[in-house]
């Protein structure tokens, strides 16, 4: 018992899409956060509906945690499929919750792997001499110090039933996701109350008393189970409570609507794309909300969410909006991001304050929809033809997912522009326990917009030019301050113009703006720096959801003896030149960190500063960058830095 | 404050050619404008891109030129975000039937509660007279290298199908009957279409102005000109769908708007075709679930309170994602 690491572990579980994982995840992830303890999950899945397979890691401490792992101590499987594809990942002493009933499965019968993927564990499992089907991976995992806990779904599901006196064994059948979760609980000695509990939030929301009372026989009889089979189990890690306050358990996407809500974003568009949706579904359900008192007399806000035809749609309709006069925003994802390139110049031309989230995902073309990258960046920078001012903002965890959310509202209304908040799917689709967020830490503030009527008609020129670059804003329907808004060049009233004179004055214009957001934004919103305990070793600069592997591996990296600063570029542009030359420019080692092939930051860097950083550590194979990835690759980098250029990470299922 | 036609037109110059239906379509709706009894500054023109496009500036309201076959969204988008301001829509038909046709099928099924008026010459004019979306199959306007391969789309049929509440036709030099149908369009509660046949004197060489005047077919009893665009309603036929109707009357009323609309040659129907004022508009679909739309819709909302901070009582809310107390 005394070897036991207490509070802190990575448990996986996996199944066909559709069956029910993510909730057992979630199911996990909650009664952890009952018991006190912090999560923070990953979720990887096909684009698929129905029966390709999905997982889930959820990792959990007694300390605030921000990144994904390597290795799983406990791997919960009820399906051949899960077993194969992830009992490697299983490190010794860890545990395998499988069910005996399919461990005679031919490798090559789990259709739902690629023929790649059954040669290449069919090659990996005849290296050891073994054969070719479940039994065999089980056997490969003991061989290594892995323990298996055979747990027979079928047969408990069918006590259950009969317990309940219920013949509806479909129904009863769906319990094996809360079997799996609980059986892992028991083994890892979290007491049972904590799993109720969960079921009973689970479950309630659906006002179906059967469903909980299943759900909460099925915890009964797997703690039972566990207990009679395994004893103690024998596992070397194990959950206990502790005390702790209240915590936000929040998705990536729910932060950003969250943040938008705050900002007073209150018209949202969008058109359904993964992994984007869950953001406007997520504001749709939340549509109506409470106003704090003293807002209105009635209390009562709203968001409009509005489904459009497609992406040209979402973003023209929220550029409608916003000359209105609502904060209005869109979000999409690559592809779509790609149809609102016009619309997006049209505002950038005619300075309206329009916000998009573009949450990145696998590219080019379809690419990988589920999965993650970041290789959007210079995209968002160049975005639309000609040269358009645009501000665009990175957030690299959940906290900055709301505040950015809600700064990006404030720069848009502030400089009259298109800001693109990109937030990458590794941060989109994984949950994560936070301290709340706390809104009043911001001002809303709405720049040069005019809020009452009093000039005569004639007198308002909607482009009037300033030494900031930034003019008057009026709103559609404010009497007295007609305008006119159009793509092509204009004047200041906002008819066409062609002039040459009135062209160089105009394109200044709409391009000092971010020149004074630039000397107007502080510098904590622009870059966030990590020093390291003393002298650092090497200089780690990064952007977006890196930051969370990037900050755990480098106390890894410190425990090794390796310090290490990391520089984390949160606004791409207006590029913070000065900031990152300063951290860059020292002389010290410097290593690029990015989830993309290019290491597109690394070339933004090297066209704002003129300073070029030799060593790059890049993933684009879809999964999320890992605490220990990181640890590794640098600790390469570090010790040979001319042999190690360029190192691309690998890992991921 | 009654409003004069110079009250309503800018003084920049007009570049549209010498003869162009577009300045037909201008007067009418300018002077549709001064005899509306709606507050001019509530009234935003949005435009596409193609010689229509230019109207947002020539009038005197609050004028968007948006870009190629988007002005129905980025009309949309204000209307929704203020549902107090008239929004009037304008396109052309290739800006509206040919790259935008995406927009014009689904701003029918929203309804909202607007007008939109095409500029229908059956050429690209601003690209120097291609085939437009309307231009009839095999016919050769002065521009085309080769006669036309495509069919023509049908406005009224397409805007039945896809739930325009008023669908209208009318001529652009028939002032009288633009200006009373724009009016009427804006009048309508509801999504409202008025397609605008116009002559492109410099591409369009077929459907000149000669062609709907009826040059070239004398009347046998007067020798004068008889005109090809002729009034449905002033020939019996009743546009309007009553709360009354059966579902077979109403089939049956449908069935007359795909015949009548498919009149071509000799007789161009003009008038409007069908309106129906009790499909609830989008507006009223947003107050089924925001009972508070009208009243604070998303431009009028308090977003802030008196110390800058945001107005939304989050915490309230997020305590479904809190755990623990």
């Amino acid at each position: 018992m005394s070897s036991k690491t207490v509070n802190e572990l990575n448990w996986m579980i996996g199944g066909a899409q559709g069956s029910g994982v993510d909730l057992s995840a979630s199911a996990f992830a909650r009664s952890c956060v009952l018991a006190g303890l912090w999560v923070y999950g990953t979720r990887e899945y096909y684009s698929n509906i129905k029966g390709l397979h999905s997982y889930f890691e959820i990792r959990t401490s007694g300390r605030q945690i921000r990144s994904k792992v390597e290795g799983v101590d406990l791997l919960a499987t009820f399906d051949a499929e899960t077993l194969v594809r992830h009992a490697d990942a299983v490190t010794p002493g860890g545990g395998i919750i499988y069910d005996p009933a399919l461990s005679q499965t031919p490798i090559e019968k789990v259709d739902t792997l690629y023929k790649d993927e059954i040669k290449q564990i069919q090659g990996r499992l005849a290296q050891q001499g073994l054969g070719s089907d479940a039994n065999a991976i089980l056997e490969e995992a003991k061989r290594r110090g892995v323990k298996l806990f055979a747990v027979p779904f079928s047969s408990l599901i069918q006590e259950i039933a009969k317990r309940l006196e219920t013949s509806e064994l479909t129904k009863v059948n769906r319990t094996v996701n809360v079997l799996a979760v609980s059986v892992s609980l028991a083994l890892l000695g979290l007491d049972r109350r904590f799993m109720d509990e969960s079921v009973h939030q689970a479950f309630s929301a659906s006002r179906k008393q059967k469903l909980v009372d299943m759900n909460l026989a099925a915890v009964e009889r797997a703690y039972g189970y566990a207990k009679e089979k395994f004893g103690e189990g024998g596992l070397e890690v194990g959950l206990v409570p502790i005390q702790s306050g209240p915590r936000m358990f929040v998705v990536g996407n729910q932060a950003v609507a969250l943040g938008k809500m705050a900002g007073g974003c209150r018209l949202q568009t969008y058109y359904p794309i993964t992994p984007a949706s869950d953001e406007s579904e997520f504001l749709e359900a939340h549509e109506n909300f409470a106003l704090k008192e003293g807002a209105t007399k009635d209390g009562k806000g709203s968001v409009v969410v509005v489904q459009t035809e497609d992406e040209i749609a979402a973003i023209t309709m929220a550029v409608g909006g916003a000359l209105a006069g609502a904060r209005a925003a869109t979000s999409t994802s690559g592809p779509g991001f790609s149809l609102m390139t016009e619309g997006m110049g049209w505002a950038g031309m005619n300075e309206v304050p329009v916000v998009i989230t573009l949450y990145s995902r696998g590219g080019p073309s379809t690419g990988m929809p589920t999965r993650t990258e970041q290789g959007d960046l210079k995209f968002a920078l160049n975005a639309s033809h000609g040269e358009s001012p645009r501000i665009v903002v990175c957030s690299g965890d959940m906290e900055e997912c709301f505040y950015d959310a809600f700064r990006a509202m404030n720069y848009a209304e502030r400089y009259q522009l298109p800001v693109i908040h990109l937030v990458d799917k590794g941060l989109a689709n994984s949950n994560m326990t936070i301290l709340p967020p706390d809104p009043s830490m911001i001002d809303i503030e709405r720049g040069k917009l005019i809020l009452d009527g009093g000039a005569k008609d004639g007198e308002y020129r909607r482009f009037a030019h300033s030494e900031d670059g930034i003019s008057p804003r009026a709103v559609l329907g404010l009497s007295g301050y007609r305008f006119w808004n159009t793509g092509d060049e204009h004047d200041e009233l906002g008819h066409i113009n062609e002039n040459p004179e009135n062209r160089i004055r105009m394109m200044k214009k709409r391009m000092t703006k971010l020149e004074t957001a630039d000397r107007e934004i502080p510098e904590s919103e622009k870059v966030s720096f990590y020093p390291a305990k003393g002298h650092p070793d090497v200089t780690l600069v990064s952007w977006g959801s890196s930051k969370g592997a990037i900050l755990e591996g480098m106390a890894l990296l410190e425990a090794r003896g390796i310090k290490a600063e990391f520089l984390q570029i949160r606004l791409a542009s207006p590029f913070p030149a000065q900031a990152v030359r300063e951290r860059i420019s020292r002389g010290g080692l410097v290593i690029d960190i990015e989830q993309n092939y290019t290491a597109q930051m690394a070339a933004v860097i090297a066209e704002k500063t003129q300073i070029g950083i030799r060593n790059k550590i890049v993933k684009f194979n879809g999964r999320p960058i890992s605490r220990d990835e990181i640890y590794e690759s640098v600790r390469q980098v570090v010790s040979k830095p001319e042999a190690n250029e360029r190192v691309v990470l690998t890992h991921g299922a | 404050m009654a409003l004069k036609l110079a009250d309503v037109r800018t003084d920049l110059h007009n570049d549209w050619c010498s003869g162009c239906g577009d300045f037909g379509i201008e007067a009418s709706l300018q002077m549709a404008l001064t005899e509306m009894s709606v507050d001019i500054h509530r009234v935003v023109i949005f435009s596409g891109i193609g010689c229509h496009g230019k109207i947002a500036h020539w009038t005197n309201t609050f004028g968007i030129h948006t870009l190629h076959g988007r002005t129905l969204p980025f009309a949309q988008g204000a209307k929704l975000a203020n549902p107090g301001l008239e929004v009037i829509a304008i396109g052309g038909d290739g800006d509206g039937y040919g790259i935008g046709a995406g927009h014009f099928v689904h701003s029918g099924r929203r309804n909202l509660d607007m007008t939109y008026i095409v500029h229908d010459n059956g050429v690209y004019g601003l690209t120097k007279g291609q085939a437009s979306p309307t231009q009839r199959l095999g016919e050769q306007t002065k521009s085309l290298p080769q006669p036309n391969i495509n069919s023509a789309v049908n406005p009224i049929m397409l805007a039945l199908a896809a739930g325009y509440t008023f669908i209208a036709r009318s001529y652009a030099f028939d002032n009288r009957h633009l200006k009373e149908t724009i009016k009427r369009a804006v009048a309508h509660r509801g999504m409202a279409l008025v397609d605008v046949l116009q002559p492109c004197p410099t591409y369009n060489d077929i459907e000149t102005k000669a062609f709907y005047s009826g040059e070239d077919r004398p009347d046998p009893a007067t020798h004068r000109p008889a005109p090809r665009c002729y009034d449905i309603e002033k020939s019996g036929y009743n546009p309007l769908i009553t709360k009354e109707m059966t579902p077979e009357d109403v089939d049956k009323k449908t069935l007359e708007v795909i015949k009548i609309s498919n009149e071509w040659g000799d007789r161009i129907p003009i008038g409007v075709f069908y309106q129906n004022g009790n499909v609830p508009t989008y507006e009223d679909r947003i107050m089924g679930r925001i009972p508070t739309y009208l009243e604070q819709p998303p431009a009028k909302q308090v977003i802030q309170l008196q110390d800058r901070k945001s107005a939304a009582d989050l915490p309230r809310l997020w305590k479904e994602l809190t755990i623990g107390s």
